[in-house]
């Protein structure tokens, strides 16, 4: 019963954290539910996952208390003679109908979703990141191919009001508000770009160009982790992402075309797979 | 289910004795319940060793920081060997080797397996795995997770001999897997009682039987992948090597193919046990029978064609996704048609809460809890956000750590007696399960808000915001660890007591043939076979 109590205080907070504005968004102690909505993807993955939420906690109760009321009513001591039913047409047909008719209320909203979780069209702009052991790699293709390597910054390191194992030394940085075209590609090994806040998460695979998108709409930093095991440091590449206006963005896209000069990324990828990357470039 | 009188003759069997010495009987085994007792004694080995291993994680992601586990390789590795050998050392053998061998010919009234010697050689291939899976743990060099992705699992990321041991281990299993589902096909299809249709079998004998089709079926697509992945790692082929032409999500798709199945491996013989268990302590025919059966055929064959709901994020295109996500959606029907059935079981019965029932109920609980979130995974589009996240291990745990070991503990409790002849001390047996029952959960439902709030897994350590729950999911964790020293201490009590136990020692709801005969029943069984009427 804990547990049920539990999930509704979840889904509670997520109903009032829908609808809170995001500035900065990392992940909260004691935080109930999902991480609040940066961009039109969270918000409509969170807008599913509660309506998901409200039916699977219906179904838990439902089956918690019809088996506590089993126990009571049928307890060997009040209910000593058992009943011989075991069929009931009716009942049989119905808990097969039932659910099925309870998937097609969850699959529809879900079919909308993920197509338009798919990619966009005409896209504002598109940045291409690479997984690396153990940082990431961003490139900006429609911008002189500004290409820079986003490191974790180490806890010995870190000033005060920093996030141990979430702050980079090179943020991606995007503006609010754009269709963003994001691919993503690896190195070496698997990773996983994954931004909970702001909706979207791909795999980096070596060999392949994965193609997704996501849009940010309030400026801040939003903040994500590798999320495929990828060695030894999986847990130390997080991702950082810092969402400007218009102006702030194009002031910066300037500033990097001379700080990040041209495609050199700091260092070589293994010998195998950089075969594999330089035949699809 | 009711049964000719027969069960006197075979008690008397038991007198004319000319069982084998101790080697002779246990190593070179060909009695099904002797190699179910090995099976069960190693499933409590490896549990052991595999649950050591998760307490250890949990004491290193009790603070964040923590450094008891010193590298992130070290941490892998213990993540790989956690997730191997509860699945095919202790799951699996308790499942299907343990309870499988011990009440298939018991319960279908034949008197051994089909293949008593092909059933000696897949249990000891199983203890030569466990050997190559420690090894790969002690060298430290299988840090892949379960799931064993290249590249990270080839040669240039993976070079030592430990990731070699680990693949070994597996085929070994995966070997020992599928003579078990040949031999359990084969007595099932053959040696059944005269007059036992296959709508009179139990139903764990239904589950059993699905479950060895699954294992027939999805453990070769296995073997091919590791295979693969060996001639990649030590031959220099490249199946999996996007520069030699392979294509890394080709393992993927392989390995789910068999990964998905694996899942209902695991929990369809569980489905069985509660099934007779639930049925037993409400004195009550098990409610429809018949629906039960074809809910379990149905899992069985949806689950082989919902793989790639484990893909979700690989880059596999958005139509596939919507397919995968709409067949997985559809597991929930006959899922929940088990779950309502056994609830219409216990409903008009007579309930005894007798430890074996606690067991099952909290299975029907827990179980209902790790299903639905199931259906919330199943959503490819939410699924974007909590995939391989915290999320997951919740789920997953909820169904197999807590599902698959509840049942595992349900059938346990209600068998114990059979098997040894001494009854389980039943206060303590109440104990072990309110301890474990608080201990799981508490391990595994704050994990759900660290997934939901984005916490990946397999992470060693973490931000400093997923403290909290992180603390409570570990003291559940030592809560659950206090609860098996209280199971290890029920064996111990239950092999030294003295009582004795007649042939039915459950009463009127036990109606299966493991109930006609002796408790323990002799060496030989149905020496004269029963005819089901």
């Amino acid at each position: 019963m804990r547990c049920i109590r539990q999930l509704l205080a979840a889904c509670s907070t997520l109903v009032i954290a829908s609808t809170g504005a995001a500035l900065a968004q990392a992940p909260e102690p004691w935080e109930l539910g999902l991480q609040r909505a940066a961009g039109p993807l969270q918000q409509r993955i969170i807008d599913l996952h509660t309506l998901v939420l409200v039916i699977i906690t219906a179904v838990t109760l439902l089956v918690a208390v019809l088996l506590l009321v089993a126990v009571a009513r049928f307890h060997a001591k009040r209910h000593p003679v058992p009943s011989v039913t075991s069929h009931n047409t009716v009942l049989e047909v119905s808990w097969t109908v039932l659910p099925v008719l309870v998937l097609m209320i969850i699959v529809i909203p879900s079919f909308r979703l993920i197509y338009y979780e798919d990619r966009t069209q005409d896209p504002d702009l598109t940045i291409k990141v690479t997984g690396h052991q153990w940082y990431w790699e961003y490139t900006y293709p429609d911008n002189n191919n500004i290409d820079f390597n986003s490191t974790l910054i180490p806890d010995d390191q870190l000033k005060p009001g920093q996030l141990r194992l979430l702050e980079v030394d090179n943020q991606l940085v995007v503006p609010v508000g754009k269709n963003i075209r994001v691919l993503t590609t690896s190195g070496d090994v698997i990773h996983s770009f994954f931004i909970p806040s702001v909706g979207v998460q791909r795999y980096a695979i070596p060999g392949r160009v994965i193609e997704t998108w996501m849009r940010i709409d309030q400026p801040g930093v939003y903040y994500g982790e590798c999320n495929q095991i990828c060695g030894t440091n999986h847990s130390r590449m997080p991702i950082s992402v810092r969402a400007l206006s218009e102006q702030e963005f194009q002031a910066w896209l300037t500033e990097a075309k001379t700080k990040f000069s041209d495609a050199t990324p700091a260092s070589e990828p293994p010998r195998l797979v950089a075969a594999a990357m330089g035949a699809e470039r | 289910m009711s049964v000719t009188a027969h069960d006197q003759a075979v008690a008397l069997h038991d007198s004319h004795s000319h069982r084998p010495g101790f080697v002779k009987r246990w190593l070179f085994s060909t009695n099904h319940k002797d190699i179910g007792t090995l099976y069960l004694c190693f499933a409590v080995v490896g549990g052991l060793v595999g649950g050591i291993l998760s307490i250890i994680m949990r004491a290193q992601l009790a603070h964040p920081g923590n450094t008891i586990i010193t590298s992130g390789q070290e941490w892998n590795t213990i993540v790989t060997s956690h997730g191997l050998l509860m699945i095919f050392f202790s799951v699996m053998p308790a499942l299907i080797g343990g309870f499988g061998n011990w009440f298939i010919p018991l319960m279908i009234g034949a008197p051994d397996m089909a293949f008593p010697r092909l059933n000696n050689i897949s249990f000891w291939l199983l203890p030569g795995a466990f050997g190559l899976i420690i090894t790969g743990l002690l060298l430290g060099e299988s840090g892949t997770g379960w799931t064993l992705y290249p590249p990270l699992s080839n040669s240039t990321f993976e070079p030592g001999i430990g990731m070699d041991c680990t693949l070994f281990a597996l085929h070994l299993a995966g070997a020992s897997s599928l003579l078990g589902a040949i031999n359990f096909i084969t007595t099932i299809f053959n040696m059944r009682a005269p007059g036992m249709t296959l709508h009179k079998m139990p139903l764990f004998i239904w589950s059993e039987l699905v479950t060895a089709f699954l294992l027939l079926l999805a453990i070769p697509v296995l073997a091919g992948a590791i295979t693969m992945l060996i001639c990649d790692r030590n031959f220099g082929t490249a199946f999996f090597d996007p520069a030699g032409g392979g294509d890394p999500v080709l393992f993927q798709h392989l390995f789910w193919f068999f990964g998905h199945p694996e899942v209902y491996i695991m929990i369809l013989p569980g489905f069985g046990i509660i099934s007779h268990v639930v049925s037993t302590f409400s004195r009550k025919p098990i409610f429809g029978y018949l629906g039960m059966a074809y809910a379990m055929v149905a899992i069985g064959v949806v689950g082989f064609v919902v793989w790639a709901h484990h893909m979700f994020v690989s880059g596999i295109s958005v139509d596939t996704r919507a397919y995968f996500m709409a067949a997985t959606m559809i597991i929930a029907v006959p899922t929940g048609i088990k779950v309502f059935s056994w609830i219409a079981t216990m409903w008009g019965g007579s309930i005894e809460l007798k430890t074996p029932m606690l067991w099952a109920i909290g299975f029907i609980f827990v179980f209902t809890v790790g299903g639905v979130t199931g259906v919330m995974l199943s959503n490819a589009g939410v699924d974007q956000i909590v995939h391989n996240t915290y999320y997951v291990v919740a789920h997953f745990h909820y169904v197999l750590s807590l599902g698959a070991v509840f049942s595992i503990f349900a059938g346990f409790y209600f068998w114990i007696g059979k098997m040894s002849g001494h009854q389980y001390p039943e206060f303590w047996g109440k104990v072990h399960f309110w301890l474990t029952f608080i201990g799981v959960n508490l391990t595994f439902f704050p994990q759900h808000f660290l997934g939901l709030a984005g916490m990946p897994r397999r992470y060693p350590d973490y931000p400093t915001a997923f403290a909290g729950w992180n603390l409570v999911s570990s003291i559940g964790s030592y809560v659950s660890g206090v609860a098996f020293l209280v199971f290890l201490f029920v064996v111990f009590r239950t092999f030294t007591s003295k009582q004795r136990l007649p042939d039915n020692y459950w009463g009127p709801g036990a109606t299966t043939l493991e109930w006609t005969v002796s408790s323990p029943p002799p060496f030989h069984t149905f020496t004269e076979l029963p005819r089901i009427r």
